[in-house]
């Protein structure tokens, strides 16, 4: 009987089962190729590049979440650490120094994420939880260290992070591209994705193979709030403002987009590119509407759409396991 | 011969899967009220035609009768109307409610929706009919395989089920389990239920049904009645050619005063074992004999570092261990290996294929800094492999779509791969077919003529027996005796097991079901 069905599966890489592996790249060349066709303005390097430097912040999230849903994890807390990062950047760039703004950022988003990690494994509280409480409690940090104003920041050391460019090409592409390219080779090429997997996929066969899955798991959410931390520095610097509600919003369509890609939301599989294709591909959407001049409201419609069918789909997939 | 004698009649039947044919031209009459058993190698499509008949399948060709009338569209849901349940090797109860929620799962006492009072009753009435002392307020979450396979059976006869497809029923029972289910199979017999049974255990088949099907390769190979058939003759059928079911031979013990590789003194833990003494020495095979529930599995765990020890001393080549500080981590890397009993749950990440699930338990040996070597990761697997004869062979193959026999062989791989000092082997050929389990047995001596230490668990006594050189005695958490394996017999071990249980007498009855 097992070896029927490996042998039909092996034998059967059938429309739907291609479908359901590369789905998203799938809508994704098609958004290309029909919007290229729709619009003369869209398929210009000049848009296609902004696309990616508009989708830099929230493709650098997504990245880093992988880890986590992968592992078997799920962060709230991803908006709200981008918006503490935010505003501690924007005021360590006016009253300390700029340069040390940005690597600050950062490392305040890997502490905040540490600390998720430490309690959702310290009590053993399920992460959804944890990140729904810590995100009210990092959202209320941010209000406070501005006194809820908004931090203008027009400094050339700091801005160049999200307006400069090399060549034709946005720093904070690179940046991005850089980011991506990272945590692809973490997930698949070191020990720690391996052990990432296997926490996600089987929480009880890692411990017995000698993984120490608490600092796993704590690891991953260090990595998401860094990933935020990262992401908040980059708006900031792009929009000459630290404000403390920005971000709001964003742990979701992080999410989304690591959901849309394909990632499974029990854990345990997955990959980073997938994530990255998500974000790109709810770019398109967006950029797909405002070429076309469309109401707006059509376009969170199609996205969740959109979702619900990607989500399906990896559903039906997965029955037959 | 009337369609009235006949439950179930299978005619012609062949069924495939993405153009592999599992079952071909499948002609069986199950008689009623008797109890037909279907053997053969994993693989050999027993279970599927457990699977036609309980509705999961539908078959591609030929036709299936109950009672005399054709079946056509079926689902599990129809067969269940129909009086036909199906108890998986893999049990379906909702974990989360009790052992009663779930035998009248869709039966409760009802009235217009509410539930009403009485349901404890019906249970009642029906474990006069089982006698299998369940308590009907445990959650099922909290019973160990064995005891939950009792509640799927309640459930069956709760809906007054008249043809039963157990498949591998007694895979997680013990002996005195498994006697106790064939004295229920025999009442349920005596009110002229038909009773399905798909099994690995010639013994148990032997022992209690009344006609065998064998099968090999999807296709019927000859249906008689038990009666004349012995171990022998039906494994000749099921291989196709004449074998004989060898232990392979051990290597000869270690001396007496060579260094144990672990020892434990007077060790208690929080799990219920107490006052536990034991070594085990390179080169040896130690088995744990005892039922289940005897602790034997917890004597694993508390070597490997999984539950800490509370008193009592341990040491490790001569490292004595201190108490509850023992990880898993540090006894792998004092070179100890638990290959757990279930290989689902506790061994393999099927999310994961074959190469990282091998190496999951030695990732450090196949890397530098952190960063995997793959080639050599592959050529690793490949080897492991190789050596276990694990189909398919793919380096990335789909562990979670392998057959039984095949996933543990992933599973011993991972523990094989690096050479362990002790390697504890909790249940290592439950549910896996005649060729795979020769192999294991194989590898068991292999291990130990390398210079491994073993520890042996399994509830099947044959096998702990004749694997071992020495073993040790269990019952409720306690080491009571230690025993030479080479002169015990399984009647002597039992004997001994229920005297210590105080409950000898137990073993009279066998002979009577």
């Amino acid at each position: 009987m097992s070896t029927a069905q490996t042998n039909s599966r092996a034998n059967r890489m059938s429309v739907g089962d291609f479908a359901r592996e590369y789905g998203v790249l799938v809508i994704i060349a098609v958004l290309l190729i029909g919007l290229s066709l729709i619009s003369d303005n869209f398929l210009t390097a000049r848009n296609l590049l902004n696309i990616l430097n508009q989708s830099a912040p929230l493709a650098i999230i997504a990245c880093a979440l992988t880890l986590v849903i992968i592992g078997g994890g799920f962060d709230l807390s991803t908006g709200a650490i981008f918006g503490v990062a935010s505003v501690s950047a924007g005021w360590i760039a006016i009253n300390v120094d700029p340069y040390m703004a940005i690597f600050a950022g950062p490392l305040i988003g890997l502490l905040l994420g540490a600390v998720n990690g430490i309690i959702i494994t310290g009590f053993g509280v399920h992460s959804f939880l944890v990140t729904l409480a810590t995100s009210l409690v990092y959202r209320g940090i941010a209000i406070l260290v501005t006194d809820g104003s908004l931090i203008p920041v027009r400094i050339a050391e700091f801005s160049w992070l999200g307006r400069g460019r090399i060549g034709v090409v946005n720093i904070a592409v690179i940046v991005l591209l850089a980011f991506m390219v990272i945590f692809m080779i973490l997930l698949n090429r070191t020990t720690f994705g391996r052990r990432v997997y296997a926490v996600g996929g089987n929480e009880e066969a890692a411990i017995l193979s000698g993984i120490r899955t608490n600092l796993v798991k704590i690891m991953t959410f260090s990595l998401c709030g860094m990933a935020a931390g990262l992401a908040g520095v980059i708006a900031v610097s792009r929009i000459s403002m630290a404000e403390p509600q920005a971000g709001t919003g964003m742990e979701f369509e992080a999410i989304a987009a690591v959901i849309l890609g394909g990632t499974s939301i029990m854990g345990g599989a997955g990959a980073v590119w997938r994530s990255v294709a998500g974000v790109l591909l709810m770019a398109l959407i967006n950029n797909g509407f405002n070429i076309l001049n469309v109401n707006p409201f059509f376009k969170d419609l199609t996205t969740g759409v959109i979702i619900v069918i990607a989500v399906a789909l990896a559903a039906s997939g997965s029955r037959r396991r | 011969m009337t369609g009235t004698d006949i439950a179930v009649r299978v005619r012609g039947v062949a069924k495939s899967f993405g153009g592999t044919r599992i079952l071909d031209d499948i002609t069986i009459d199950f008689k009623k009220g008797s109890v037909h058993a279907l053997v053969g190698e994993n693989g050999a499509g027993k279970s599927s035609v457990g699977k036609i008949v309980g509705g999961y399948y539908s078959a591609d060709e030929g036709t299936v009768e109950l009672f005399g009338q054709p079946v056509t569209r079926f689902s599990p849901r129809d067969a269940l109307g129909r009086g036909i349940a199906m108890i998986h090797q893999e049990l379906q109860l909702v974990p989360e409610l009790t052992v009663l929620e779930n035998v009248f799962l869709g039966l409760e006492s009802s009235t217009g929706g509410f539930l009403r009072k009485g349901d404890l009753d019906r249970f009642h009435a029906l474990e006069e009919t089982c006698d299998f002392g369940l308590d009907p307020n445990r959650r099922i979450a909290d019973m160990r395989i064995a005891e939950r396979q009792k509640v799927e059976i309640m459930r069956a006869i709760a809906r007054d089920a008249q043809v039963i497809i157990m498949d591998e029923p007694t895979s997680s029972l013990t002996e005195d389990e498994a006697d106790r289910l064939h004295q229920l199979i025999a009442r349920l017999k005596a009110r002229d239920v038909t009773v399905i049974y798909v099994s690995h255990f010639l013994d148990h088949i032997i022992a209690n049904c009344d006609r065998v099907t064998v099968m090999r390769d999807g296709k019927v190979i000859r249906t008689d009645e038990i009666a004349g058939e012995t171990k022998q003759s039906l494994v000749d059928s099921m291989l196709g050619q004449a074998s004989e079911i060898i232990w392979p031979a051990l290597p000869a013990a270690p001396a007496q005063n060579m260094p144990p590789v672990v020892e434990m003194q007077n060790v208690s833990t929080a799990t219920g074992l107490s006052d536990i003494s034991l070594k085990v020495r390179p080169g040896e095979i130690v088995g744990l004999i005892g039922l289940v529930g005897a602790g034997r599995s917890e004597v694993g765990r508390a070597l490997f570092g999984a539950d800490p020890i509370t008193e009592g001393s341990y040491a490790v080549n001569g490292q004595s261990q201190q108490n509850g500080r023992l990880s898993v981590r540090s006894a792998i890397a004092q070179g100890i290996a638990l290959v757990p009993e279930d290989r689902r749950k506790q061994g393999l990440v099927l999310t994961q294929v074959t190469r990282p699930n091998i190496s999951l338990a030695s990732l450090g040996s196949i890397a530098s800094f952190g960063f995997i070597n793959k080639a050599r990761e592959r050529e690793r697997t490949q080897r492991m492999i190789d050596h276990f004869g694990i189909v398919p062979g793919k380096v990335d193959g789909e562990v979670a779509f392998y057959s039984g026999g095949n996933q543990q062989k992933v599973l011993l791989s991972k523990w094989a791969v690096e050479k362990p000092r002790l390697l504890i082997l909790d249940e290592p050929s439950r549910g896996v077919d005649i060729g795979a389990r020769q192999r294991i047995h194989e590898f068991i001596v292999e291990m130990a003529a390398a210079g491994v230490a073993v520890l042996l668990i399994s509830s099947e006594l044959e096998e702990v027996i004749n694997l071992s050189h020495r073993g040790y005695l269990m019952n409720d958490g306690r080491i009571f005796a230690e025993a030479d394996c080479r002169t015990l017999t399984v009647e002597d071990a039992l004997n001994r097991i229920f005297q210590e249980q105080g409950s000898a007498p137990r073993i009279k009855e066998v002979p009577q079901a």
